[in-house]
């Protein structure tokens, strides 16, 4: 298995997440990539609603949001938690990954975007760039063709 | 049978297999099929309503989706229905996901319903009387089977014969 150097906030404490997919198969892929970077799961949610919840409740570092889920998709959550929490810092992680979708996450205030199935050294570096860790090690914005990162 | 419409599914499986499983995987078999689709095993069928139109089933047997959800979760799980279900959708979702994303970069616009799962000994609604493009994709987990039937929405097809035209 891949060895990762642990991600850690500014207090050096492991970084938070709020995991978010109605799929609990999904959920758990994701928590084991968390469990390699030396994170720690605040809070799972299967829905945008439970997710805006689980927000309030955690106040999580990382959100990791899924786009179609039952109830309320994941953008309209994003849209949501970022209003109520400007410094929201949220990844999208979907198997749709077409530009409609992407502009219209980032337009609701989402960091980043990441294809499922998501390679763990992908989402490593992305989380890297979004946590301000390492400001080159993914390049910036989102790329919008072929691969959804840089 | 439309191949430009067949083959981002064809490209999408064949990928997220080959990078969830992290081994190569082959194409063993390809065919087409006018008969109703009899279901091998697990079986998520799911429609596209649009620009385009038809239904993809993703098709494996319960054995072979466990061993999916082991190399996934990276440790064997108890065999349970749940996790077999899950597992089918999972895949399905992820090769649907990321086969659309690829024709609607090409301009299509349409609508994916969310995949049913069959299990149970009825055959698969949807699935009667409809040419389809059936492949068997080898894996290190076994053998996966997809069953694709898609075709341009009748109005898009006029409409494209009348930019044909006027060229």
């Amino acid at each position: 298995m891949q060895q990762f150097s642990p991600l850690l906030r500014k207090d050096q404490q492991p970084v938070r997440y709020l995991v978010v997919d109605d799929s609990v198969f999904a959920r758990k892929n994701l928590i084991k990539m968390i469990e390699m970077f030396g994170g720690e799961v605040a809070g799972e949610a299967g829905d945008g609603l439970t997710a805006i919840a689980e927000y309030n409740r955690a106040k999580p570092d990382i959100v990791l949001m899924d786009i179609t889920m039952p109830q309320m998709e994941g953008i309209e959550a994003v849209e949501r938690i970022v209003r109520q929490h400007a410094d929201a810092r949220i990844v999208m992680v979907s198997s749709v990954g077409y530009q409609e979708n992407i502009l219209a996450a980032l337009q609701k205030g989402a960091k980043h975007f990441v294809q499922k199935p998501v390679k763990p050294e992908v989402l490593y570096e992305i989380l890297r760039y979004v946590l301000g860790d390492d400001p080159n090690a993914v390049g910036g914005p989102v790329a919008l063709a072929g691969e959804h990162h840089i | 049978m439309r191949m430009e419409l067949i083959q981002p599914f064809i490209n999408a499986a064949d990928a997220v297999f080959a990078e969830s499983l992290q081994a190569p995987t082959k194409i063993l078999d390809l065919s087409m099929d006018e008969n109703t689709y009899r279901r091998k095993g697990v079986a998520a069928l799911i429609s596209i309503k649009g620009d385009i139109e038809g239904r993809v089933i993703l098709d494996l047997s319960p054995e072979v989706a466990m061993r999916v959800a082991s190399q996934l979760a990276g440790s064997p799980l108890p065999e349970s229905e749940q996790v077999v279900r899950e597992t089918v959708c999972e895949l399905a979702n992820m090769v649907i996901g990321n086969s659309v994303t690829l024709l609607n970069d090409q301009g299509f616009r349409f609508k994916v319903f969310p995949p049913e799962i069959h299990m149970n000994v009825e055959g698969l609604a949807g699935s009667v009387d409809t040419e389809a493009m059936v492949l068997c994709i080898e894996t290190p987990c076994g053998e996966i089977y997809i069953n694709i039937a898609m075709h341009y929405l009748h109005r898009r097809r006029q409409e494209q014969s009348a930019v044909h035209a006027l060229d």
